[in-house]
């Protein structure tokens, strides 16, 4: 990603990279098999160019490939890119940490009361 | 600070949800700040915004209710429940309903305090009545819209596999 600093925050990063509706909407066309641009600018009633647009932003966070095929390229969705976004638990678990860490500042706290030395 | 680690959570089954962490203080403080409506408020939030309601009554049959107000988004989440089993500074068996999910079943919650060498283990054993449900809930911890992203995703992942 590092070529890429220079760019926008929001096309340089698989999560940001896929808030965008569209390009969710291309990703679930692509989660059917690989696509010509074309086919899915078809599929999803939208023009070429924006289809375009929108599977380079997707190519330079890793989240879709691109193989030659004949005159034609296909895109692909590459599953292994997108496992940061798929790990839920690890979102859940990092909700907990935060919530525990604050019952750290409060336990600290009980404790000096106990101890005399606090309020 | 005497920050003791991050919470360990894993899906010990398609339903539950089990979440450990160990903190640096004996299991009677421990329960104290789990159990007192004013201590709740300062730790709740996960530093994710504002706690609004702590409500605990806390004895079999009792009811308890928290909420919180969302920094990003200001929209407020709640939970609710019902406690079914005190062992005090042991042992809290409660229901757990999410409001933002009315039809949804309640999780049955089993808190437990284990001491040792003046350390406490808390261990929260969350199961719920499906996979749907288990699941939605851990997804209530990702950020506002990723959740969106994660049901496409889901759908991604297993076209890619095919």
């Amino acid at each position: 990603m590092i070529s890429h600093m220079a760019r926008a925050a929001t096309t340089t990063d698989v999560f940001n990279a896929v808030a965008e509706p569209q390009r969710r909407a291309i990703l679930g066309a692509l989660a059917n098999g690989e696509r010509p641009v074309g086919e899915l600018a078809r599929g999803l009633a939208l023009p070429q160019p924006q289809v375009s647009k929108h599977l380079r932003v997707l190519r330079e966070v890793g989240a879709v490939s691109v193989r030659e095929a004949g005159r034609q390229r296909l895109y692909r969705v590459n599953g292994p890119a997108l496992k940061p976004i798929h790990d839920w638990v690890g979102h859940f678990e990092r909700l907990w940490s935060d919530r525990f860490d604050a019952l750290d500042d409060v336990l600290e706290q009980l404790k000096r009361r106990e101890g005399g030395d606090g309020r | 600070m005497t920050s003791t680690g991050t919470a360990r959570v894993t899906l010990p089954t398609d339903e539950q949800i089990l979440i450990v962490r160990d903190f640096d203080a004996p299991r009677q403080l421990v329960w104290e700040a789990l159990t007192t409506p004013a201590l709740v408020r300062r730790w709740w939030h996960a530093r994710r915004g504002e706690v609004t309601v702590v409500e605990i009554d806390l004895r079999v049959g009792g009811r308890w209710r928290y909420a919180m107000t969302a920094a990003s988004g200001g929209f407020e989440v709640a939970f609710h429940g019902e406690y079914r089993e005190i062992v005090p500074h042991e042992r809290i068996v409660s229901t757990e309903a999410y409001e933002g999910a009315p039809d949804a079943a309640p999780a049955l919650t089993t808190t437990t305090l284990e001491e040792r060498d003046g350390r406490t283990t808390l261990t929260i054993l969350v199961e719920h009545a499906s996979r749907a449900e288990r699941d939605a809930h851990v997804e209530s911890g990702m950020e506002d819209g990723l959740q969106d992203a994660l049901d496409l995703l889901e759908q991604v992942a297993s076209g890619s596999r095919a």
